[in-house]
């Protein structure tokens, strides 16, 4: 653990290694943590004991319809404000503390809740924002504004589970062996100052995105201070955080694909897009002129977790390593080969993947509704709210 | 065969043609000496006419057909038949002018030296500033007003 | 009346190597130099000197050096030399001083104060030479989200018109009159070889200029010379000219004596008068109004070219470049205090303005704050001297940089600051047909071209050693500046860090 004049996330920004990794049963069957634990315990070396972490999807099924937070607080105090504050905002429908065991070497872990909430459906309305943008403009005020307390998530139906330590012990204190999950995503960090916070231990989650990421991106404060043209804030001044916030600019708000959105992200180079046919010229065209500025740029891997399910994604060089394999159903990521044969010997199509092409990987129902839903994106602000969360009357039709 | 071409648009009359040629020409090759200290005085080839409006550096063409040649009672002057250059060998020279009268161009003059006159003309000097083979006026010239570039006939 | 004036230049000549070939003297149209027979020598006509250089480089031995007149003040920091020469020369002409090229006083220089970053260890730095460093911008309004059909990848969004540049600076506008055509036209060709645009400013398009239109970029002044639909419609894209940096809140004055033929019929009036633009657009007296010009000038090219609005960098230059934005300007321009002029009141160009390096940080981070950045391309002017202050420039928030000194520099400019007497030696500034022609466009062209080329070489070098590898990812990337001898403030307005954190 780190001195105590350590600088936290957010106050500098910390250059990181890493390990990463991703295990999905796109046919939805839960699974617990141990497969995922064991992959990411492989790759050791690559982290060095200050940072950890877990995102699960499918593990709150009774609780499918409601925001699950996880927060993490450093004092009494902290939890006191916070839940002041969610009981203003939101309605709890459950709130406990997380059960975790005591592991040898996890010190001084802080008091971790977790909350399964709706949103107020008086100040919903009245706040004129859809749900997803209540929710999360509400988690971006609890971690800007109240001392000691992080939201580590708040989406539906996921978590994460993260802290100071090797992912392994992370794992372990967490007992994600306990929860069944049809998508898990770890990461173990190697970062180059002593961050002395859990806050800032990966995976990064906003709404049910979860970020693990293997990198350092050069386009940091290009992609920074474009996001917080529209309200996101970079508390955490990390890469993470930040191609978060790209891919929920990008996918929820302005309703692309998240293929599309990681397309985006990495985008053509102009001596490809001058080989294309014209057509498809002007579209790549107007993509990099229109989003000139979320092309992240540098060496990264990233894996998305979401709803939908996991997404991979290289820098369009190709300067940070990231594997993919299936059998059947499951699909496996990692950072090395061997983290995914040490969980599935016998693993086929293995692969890298390449540089600027996301890898995709869907649940199966969710790849159905796609292949037939409109391929036109709609922008969150023309969908109708469906705010509708049980208390208030439904919309007329037509009013 | 590549000769010099004068472009008088492109003439700003400033005559560092003519410092760079009688350089050449001199035994040091050195500006300095070739105006101040040199005897016989080296003499330039090349000559600027006109005046700050218009102006043209003169020199010479390098005929196919070279009147100077044909008229030469001396043998001093000569085309050599693998290169096309028309060269006045001073030696030889015995300065009764006849080249001066016949060429076209006026790119021949006679100037007193060692006693006798003596043709003086372009030799296409090449290999001194500037690119390889490019003669000395066109290397000193600032404006592109002396090209030197392959040619049929002339 | 006796003339108080001292000279400004004094001619060293080495006796030992000048051979009195005359060149100089045939170089100069101040009339400096004399090869005078009956003495020997070379005399110098030092008072005439203005310093442009010419007869330095292009006397062939070497005898030639010009250096300051060896007078001394009366070692006052208050009373300088400069100020009691200026009295002297306004109580014998009782005229406004004139000056030209950029404000050459000692205030700060925010470019040499930024400190550009390079990956070690934690990222790799990029080889351009392997990987590709893209240096192509699209300057224009943009949508601030995209309607796509992805299957079909098909934009359903209209597009706003673009211009595309391969490198990431253009050509500021100088007009046809303030410069030679020769001059323009090897802006022109270079302009087209690079890849880039060059601006006509407030002086017409000549019709020698026309093949090479599609890399223009029209500018519409407060004197509207040259302007009609057909030009409007020619050019790339559209710029209405506010202000320029060297003389923020005064038009210009072309004197009668400059307006010839050509350039009486490329601006469109009457040869021999002054060609006079007034301090405002007559039509623009807020912002309002802008919005008129802006649309109006829209309408006339059918919605096919952006439109650039420039104007000074002064004091509430945020507020105003974001009122701009909402006027529709599609480009805003820049141009700080250092920015050149053909010709400016020298009080004005000395004392009025402010550096472009913080007013464009400064907007950048207003245009951001009101979430509108990302509409709109910014391009930042006003003494871009180096491939560094690009990369700077473009780090603090700008699309692309415009730059007319350092092309001139390339032409063979020597920043003499004397264009005003249209005598430019470089045959730049000045429309003598004797001057012009020392401007052969061809090698002019090639040496802008070269050192455009250069540049960007360096750009993409600088670019790889950050680990980036398109400038979209430099644009506003602060991150990749540190601050050096700054103080708190200058690094707020800055949005940068000092150096060590």
């Amino acid at each position: 653990m780190g001195g105590r004049d350590a600088l936290r996330e957010g106050a500098v920004r910390i250059p990181s290694g890493c390990a990463i990794a991703g295990i999905m049963d796109r046919s939805g069957q839960r699974h617990d943590g141990s497969a995922i634990l064991k992959s990411i315990a492989l790759m050791h070396d690559r982290s060095n004991g200050l940072g950890g972490g877990f995102a699960a999807y499918g593990i709150y099924p009774e609780y499918k319809d409601l925001y699950a937070f996880h927060i993490m607080y450093e004092s009494k105090e902290a939890r006191t404000q916070t839940e002041a504050y969610l009981d203003t905002y939101f309605m709890s429908e459950k709130q406990e503390r997380i059960p975790t065991e005591n592991v040898r070497s996890i010190k001084n872990p802080p008091d971790i809740w977790r909350y399964f909430l709706v949103p107020h459906p008086v100040r919903l309305n009245m706040s004129e924002l859809d749900e997803a943008e209540y929710t999360m403009q509400h988690v971006f005020h609890i971690n800007g504004h109240i001392p000691g307390a992080f939201v580590a998530s708040s989406g539906k139906d996921m978590g994460a589970f993260k802290g100071v330590g090797y992912p392994e012990d992370i794992g372990e204190f967490y007992r994600i062996g306990d929860y069944k999950a049809w998508a898990w995503t770890a990461h173990g960090r190697f970062p180059t100052n002593t961050p002395g916070w859990w806050g800032g231990a990966h995976p990064f989650t906003l709404l049910n995105w979860s970020i693990v990421h293997n990198g350092e991106i050069s386009s940091y404060d290009a992609n920074r201070r474009y996001v917080e043209q529209f309200g996101y804030e970079c508390e955490l001044q990390t890469d993470t955080e930040v191609i978060t916030y790209l891919f929920d600019l990008l996918s929820r708000r302005h309703g692309f694909s998240q293929e599309m959105a990681a397309h985006i992200m990495t985008a053509n180079a102009w001596d490809e897009i001058d080989r294309m046919d014209p057509e498809r010229a002007r579209f790549e065209t107007a993509l990099r002129i229109a989003y000139s500025s979320a092309l992240v740029n540098g060496p990264f891997s990233v894996i998305l977790g979401s709803d939908e399910g996991l997404l991979a994604l290289n820098d369009r060089l190709k300067l940070r390593a990231l594997m993919a394999a299936e059998k059947g159903s499951m699909v496996y990521l990692a950072s090395e080969q061997a983290a995914i044969e040490i969980v599935c010997p016998d693993a086929e199509n293995v692969r890298a993947i390449d540089g600027g092409v996301p890898f995709v990987v869907q649940l199966d129902e969710v790849a159905r509704r796609k292949s037939t839903a409109s391929a036109e994106n709609v922008f969150a602000k023309d969908k109708p709210h469906p705010h509708e969360v049980g208390v208030l009357p439904n919309r007329r039709k037509g009013a | 065969m590549k000769r010099i071409y004068a472009i008088e648009a492109w003439c700003v009359d400033c005559r560092r043609c003519e410092v760079a040629c009688k350089t050449f020409h001199s035994k040091s090759r050195d500006t300095v000496r070739a105006f101040k200290v040199e005897y016989p005085v080296p003499q330039s080839r090349i000559r600027v006419e006109g005046g700050r409006q218009l102006s043209l550096a003169v020199n010479c063409r390098h005929c196919a057909q070279p009147k100077c040649v044909e008229g030469c009672i001396s043998g001093a002057m000569r085309k050599d038949p693998r290169t096309g250059v028309v060269t006045s060998d001073p030696q030889k020279c015995v300065g009764c002018r006849t080249c001066v009268s016949l060429c076209p161009f006026g790119a021949v003059h006679v100037e007193e030296a060692a006693g006798k006159g003596v043709a003086y003309k372009c030799d296409l000097c090449g290999d001194g500033k500037g690119q390889p083979g490019e003669p000395s006026c066109v290397a000193a010239c600032p404006n592109r007003a002396l090209v030197y570039v392959e040619s049929e006939g002339c | 009346m006796l003339d108080y004036m001292l000279p400004r230049y004094k001619v060293l000549r080495d006796a030992d190597a000048c051979v009195q070939c005359g060149v100089c003297e045939r170089s100069c149209s101040n009339e400096v130099h004399r090869v005078d027979g009956e003495l020997g020598r070379v005399v110098a006509d030092h008072a005439r000197c203005v310093n442009c250089q010419r007869c330095v480089v292009m006397c062939p031995t070497q005898a030639l050096a010009i250096a300051n007149w060896p007078q001394v003040g009366n070692g006052s920091n208050n009373w300088t030399l400069d100020y009691l020469q200026d009295i002297a020369k306004q109580a014998q002409t009782g005229a406004v001083l004139l000056a030209s090229m950029g404000n050459p006083q000692p205030y700060p220089v925010y470019w040499d104060h930024l400190l550009l970053n390079a990956s070690q260890v934690t990222n790799p730095s990029i080889d351009p030479l392997r990987e590709p460093m893209e240096t192509r911008v699209f300057l224009g309004g943009r949508p601030d989200a995209l309607k796509v059909n992805e299957r079909e990848r098909a934009v359903l969004t209209d597009m706003p018109p673009q211009i595309k540049l391969d490198v990431p600076l253009m050509f500021s506008a100088m007009s046809f009159g303030s410069i030679s055509l020769n001059a323009q036209k090897a802006l022109a060709m270079a302009a087209r070889e690079l890849g880039t645009y060059f601006n006509t400013g407030e002086g017409g398009l000549h019709r020698d200029l026309e093949a090479y239109a599609d890399h223009a970029i029209v500018q519409v002044a407060s004197g509207r010379f040259g302007v009609d639909p057909h030009y409007l419609n020619a050019g790339a894209a559209v710029e209405i000219k506010i202000g320029q940096g060297a003389k923020p809140g005064i038009g210009g004055h072309l004197p009668g004596e400059k307006i010839d033929g050509e350039v009486s019929r490329t601006r469109m009036i009457p040869q021999g008068t002054d060609a006079i633009s007034p301090a405002p657009h007559h039509d623009i007296y807020s912002i309002e109004d802008l919005r008129q010009l802006v649309f109006s000038l829209k309408e006339a090219t059918r919605y096919a070219k952006p439109v650039a609005v420039k104007i000074a960098a002064v004091h509430n230059v945020a507020a105003i470049a974001s009122g701009m934005v909402r006027a529709g300007a599609d480009i805003v321009v820049l141009d700080g205090f250092r920015g050149g002029t053909g010709a400016a009141p020298k009080r004005i160009r000395d004392n009025v303005g402010i550096p472009v390096e913080l007013a464009l940080a400064a907007v950048d981070q207003r245009l951001r704050d009101e979430g509108i950045r990302s509409t709109v391309s910014l391009v930042a002017a006003g003494s871009i001297r180096s491939s560094a202050d690009v990369v700077r420039a473009i780090a603090l928030g700008a699309d692309a940089v415009y730059c007319a000194s350092a092309p001139l520099v390339a032409l063979g400019c020597h920043q003499c600051q004397d264009c005003s007497s249209g005598k430019c030696n470089w045959g730049i500034a000045t429309q003598r047909p004797e001057l012009t022609k020392r401007l052969n466009p061809e090698i002019a062209a090639e040496r802008v071209v070269n050192l455009v080329r250069g540049w960007n070489h360096e750009i993409q070098e600088m670019m790889g050693g950050m680990g980036i590898n398109a400038v979209d990812s430099l644009r506003g990337n602060r991150l990749m500046l540190r601050g050096v001898g700054l103080n708190e403030k200058e690094l707020e307005i800055l949005g940068v860090k000092y150096a060590g954190e």
